[in-house]
């Protein structure tokens, strides 16, 4: 058994997510610049599922101003802007159960792909969506 | 108002009824688990003689939480009441609020929503017997068996979009169809985990060590589970034939035919230790497999909801009135959800939840009678707690505390492993034994 393990793992990929580089640069600015420049590439993570509920995206164009999503949204996720009828939320607070999208009577609300969400600032533009 | 005991009386009483005993408090609190709890032992020599356990440390609010928002937000904050059972909770509010506001599910719903606590029950399970492992010292199976655990949440992730709180549940049917395309993966995971059951039985309950370390520990007998109303594997590992799916069917249950499981069932004699508790576990697995399979062939076509849309869905809830009360056999056993709902009010009006190891904590007393030190780990973990109570151990003694981290007491537990099994086996020492 462990033998026979053992050797299997000899040809396995590993199922965790790569370290995005292949081998550790000496400057991680200098790496993340060049892959920027287009000279390197980074190792994509692994790919998510066809139904994975991400960060939510908004179309502000579609969006008529009817607040649903924010009497539905469990997290307080969800601001309403009076001014503009329109709404802001921030990522930080969102537990992704897509309810939002589902009670949107316009389609203006939709799950994304997008999950590396981690930042120094809560209030930075990736995470305020508006 | 309860009469209030100074914990300072209570603790000077058990004391005196046991002036050889050195006093051996465990917890109270640590912020990872749902219900913060503390333990104390009376301990004479490396025997237990008496344990007294105190919950409420850890008390959240999250029922009056739920009474200040509308039913669609309650429903998420149920899912969040535990972070393993993430099914169970909604699983029990829905049919609490639809038994309240008179809503039908269509049956593809209710099958659909068996399929998802079952591969809970899976993970689940595979879960515990990871951390079972862990606390007898054999870290090897530890990380075997939370590898295997990866698949079920693969497909869990596949089906509903997260690998934890899936957000399916939703009252009046679910919120996400299981498309035939999806059958193949599922039934291929399935398959994957009945090869694996042989393997399974040869590690858990074929392993002299492990048999060593928990036959005749921590026995509960069946006529203490039944006094104790013990829930769930624990109540089964006793020999009770008790169990929500078979005596209060719902959802798609009543077409499946679900028995209750105990040892009896694997050909073994029911004795309520420890090694029981992983037998109807493991058989548990085996269930749910059979389960799944049952639902993918006899699954109807049709609806997957009573209100496509949401805010219809809301407009009715809101004029609902009336009380209900939901049932799930959640891995751990029985979860319960109570809720009032008043025309005109958006928010219940009185939200009840019963987690299943509230039911459980008695059945630790007979449990901890008479073992040893060694043996809190497993016996505490048996019952499938959040075991991360574990964290702080103090020991006071002629008035000197002095404080045990996790490490140490798992580290005892992994040095009587090494005793046990040096007597039973070939010299095999944990974690190395493969």
């Amino acid at each position: 058994m462990i033998f026979k393990a053992l050797f299997l793992q000899l040809f396995t990929r590993p199922v965790t997510n790569r370290f995005p580089a292949k081998y550790m640069p000496t400057s991680v600015l200098g790496f993340l610049g060049k892959v920027q420049e287009g000279k390197a590439k980074i190792v994509p993570p692994v790919p998510v599922t066809e139904g994975f509920r991400g960060k939510i995206a908004y179309d502000r164009e579609k969006c008529i101003g009817c607040q649903l999503c924010i009497r539905v949204c469990p997290a307080q996720v969800i601001e309403f802007k009076p001014e503009e009828k329109k709404i802001r939320m921030y990522v930080t607070r969102c537990t992704y159960c897509a309810q939002c999208v589902d009670v949107c009577p316009v389609g203006a609300l939709s799950r994304s792909q997008e999950f590396l969400l981690a930042d120094y600032d809560r209030f930075a533009s990736n995470l305020v969506v508006e | 108002m309860r009469e209030k005991v100074k914990p300072e009386e209570k603790t000077e009483e058990l004391t005196k009824a046991c002036p050889t005993c050195f006093e051996v408090p465990i917890g109270p609190i640590h912020p990872a688990l749902k219900e913060g709890i503390r333990f104390t032992f009376w301990i004479e020599g490396e025997r237990i003689r008496k344990v007294d356990i105190r919950p409420g440390f850890m008390h959240r609010g999250i029922e009056f939480m739920g009474t200040k928002r509308n039913l669609i937000q309650v429903l998420y904050l149920a899912e969040r009441i535990c972070g393993i059972c993430s099914i169970s909770h909604p699983l029990a509010i829905v049919q609490a609020v639809e038994q309240a506001a008179g809503i039908e599910v269509p049956p593809r719903a209710q099958y659909i929503r068996v399929i998802i606590g079952e591969l809970e029950r899976i993970h689940s399970h595979l879960l515990w017997a990871g951390v079972a492992a862990h606390e007898l010292g054999f870290d090897t199976l530890l990380h075997y068996v939370w590898k295997v655990r990866e698949p079920v949440l693969d497909i869990l992730e596949d089906l509903t979009g997260n690998r934890i709180d899936y957000a399916i549940p939703i009252y009046g049917g679910v919120r996400r169809d299981v498309p035939p395309e999806k059958y193949p993966k599922l039934k291929d995971a399935l398959r994957y985990y009945r090869s694996l059951v042989d393997d399974f039985v040869n590690f858990f309950l074929r392993d002299p060590s492990i048999e060593a370390r928990t036959r005749g520990v921590g026995v509960l007998t069946s006529e203490e589970a039944d006094s104790l109303c013990a829930v769930g594997p624990t109540a089964r590992a006793s020999g009770l034939r008790k169990d929500v799916r078979q005596d209060w069917p719902y959802f798609a249950y009543p077409d499946l035919e679900v028995k209750a499981l105990t040892p009896e069932d694997m050909g073994l004699e029911v004795r309520g230790d420890v090694y029981d508790r992983i037998v109807v576990r493991l058989l548990e697995v085996v269930q749910s497999i059979e389960l799944i399979e049952q639902c993918l062939e006899e699954m109807p076509e049709g609806e997957i909801t009573a209100f496509p849309k949401v805010a219809a869905l809301l407009a009715h809830l809101k004029k609902a009135e009336g009380e209900g009360v939901g049932r799930h056999e959640a891995p751990r056993g029985e979860v319960i959800h109570y809720i009032r709902l008043e025309a005109g009010e958006e928010a219940p009006a009185v939200w009840k939840v019963k987690a299943p190891t509230y039911s459980n904590l008695m059945p630790w007393y007979p449990m901890f009678r008479d073992q040893e030190i060694a043996d809190i780990p497993i016996v505490a973990a048996s019952i499938d707690p959040c075991i991360c109570c574990m964290e702080r151990v103090q020991i006071v003694c002629d008035g000197k505390a002095e404080t045990l981290l996790k490490d140490e007491l798992l580290r005892l537990s992994w040095a009587k492993t090494e005793r046990v099994a040096s007597r039973v086996t070939r010299q095999v020492s944990p974690g190395r034994g493969g």
